[in-house]
């Protein structure tokens, strides 16, 4: 293989999809930040409409666990490692607007207390993680997990679903990052678009199994994310 | 708060504090890799915000993976507190949806 694309494998790699101040030009960061500012608007204009204050404690433990989650490097390929995103489980748990909201936070506090992502990245970072993949999520996991549902007992459709709709959450935002480093002259296109994915296809297999497991686990508990957002797990 | 949103905390508690120092490191390819592409010095100093805990390790704990564990255990906490305000602050007191 290219020695330059093996390269890129492991810095984006490592990098993951927390971008750091100085990789994004001034352009691509102002925009970024613009577009997830007024989506993430939206999210808690939605999040006021359907959030109950005792579903409250249920938001602050998914954002609890992801950035617990979030610390935890698995090992992937070629010295690479990834961790989980969490975007699919929290969609799949609360519902997409909740989900971006506890996204978002988990991001904000990564960048100002433990400099992970920079700041001026911080758009970028909200777009791609908490955005992107909270939307891939949704649009992935709901069809998904009714369709299987029909053919199938009730447990396998849901972590089926869980896996695929994690799985793609994570490489449709790492493409998303690589559009964005392509935008900012940092790395061409055609060389980072297939990097990332390619790397975040191993990641999102970890993701899958991740996200599977804690939805399964969940529901083994009682946990009703009914009770939270229509077209949540257990809605039906 | 139920029992399951404090089983919930403990678990993530314990993921922070007896995992994280566990975690597999970022490659070693990084700095070298961003070297080969020549915008490695692209993020050298640009950190807008000065982090207090910077790369999740405690400053001031000599032990590397207590000072992660601290980080993570605080990062917690810190996660449940910030989004619980924010919601407070957004929701409405007992309106009568679910």
């Amino acid at each position: 293989m290219d020695r330059g694309l093996v390269a890129a494998f492991l810095f984006l790699g490592g990098v993951f999809m927390h971008i750091p101040d100085g990789f994004l030009e001034a352009k691509t960061w102002l925009t970024t930040a613009a577009v997830s500012t007024g989506i993430l608007g939206y999210s808690v204009m939605k999040t006021k409409q359907e959030l109950n204050d005792r579903q409250i404690p249920k938001l602050g433990v998914m954002a609890a666990f992801i950035f617990a989650a979030q610390m935890i490097n698995f090992p992937v390929v070629g010295g690479t490692s990834g961790h989980l995103l969490g975007a699919a489980l929290a969609t799949i748990l609360l519902g997409p607007w909740s989900a971006s909201l506890v996204l978002a936070t988990v991001l904000i506090i990564q960048c100002l207390v433990f400099q992970d992502g920079g700041l001026t990245a911080l758009g970028a970072n909200i777009l791609n993680m908490a955005i992107i993949g909270t939307f891939v999520a949704q649009v992935v996991y709901r069809p998904l997990s009714k369709l299987l549902s029909k053919l199938t007992s009730r447990k396998w459709p849901v972590a089926l679903a869980s896996f695929i709709a994690s799985w793609l959450s994570v490489v449709v935002a790492s493409g998303a990052a690589a559009v964005e480093l392509a935008l900012s002259n940092r790395i061409p296109l055609e060389v980072g678009l297939p990097a990332m994915l390619g790397v975040h296809a191993l990641i999102g297999i970890g993701e899958g199994v991740i996200t599977a497991a804690v939805v399964l686990a969940v529901w083994q508990v009682g946990f009703s994310p009914s009770r939270l957002e229509k077209g949540g797990a257990y809605s039906e | 708060m139920s029992r399951k949103i404090w089983l919930g905390l403990v678990i993530s508690l314990l993921v922070a504090a007896l995992l994280s120092p566990f975690a597999s490191a970022f490659p070693d390819g990084l700095e070298r890799v961003a070297e080969d592409y020549g915008f490695l010095q692209t993020a050298t100093g640009q950190e807008v915000v000065n982090s207090p805990i910077p790369d999740y390790v405690m400053p001031g704990i000599q032990n590397e993976g207590l000072a992660t564990a601290v980080a993570g255990v605080l990062g917690v906490v810190i996660t449940f507190a910030g989004i619980t305000l924010l919601l407070k602050l957004l929701v409405k007191r007992n309106k009568s949806s679910a």
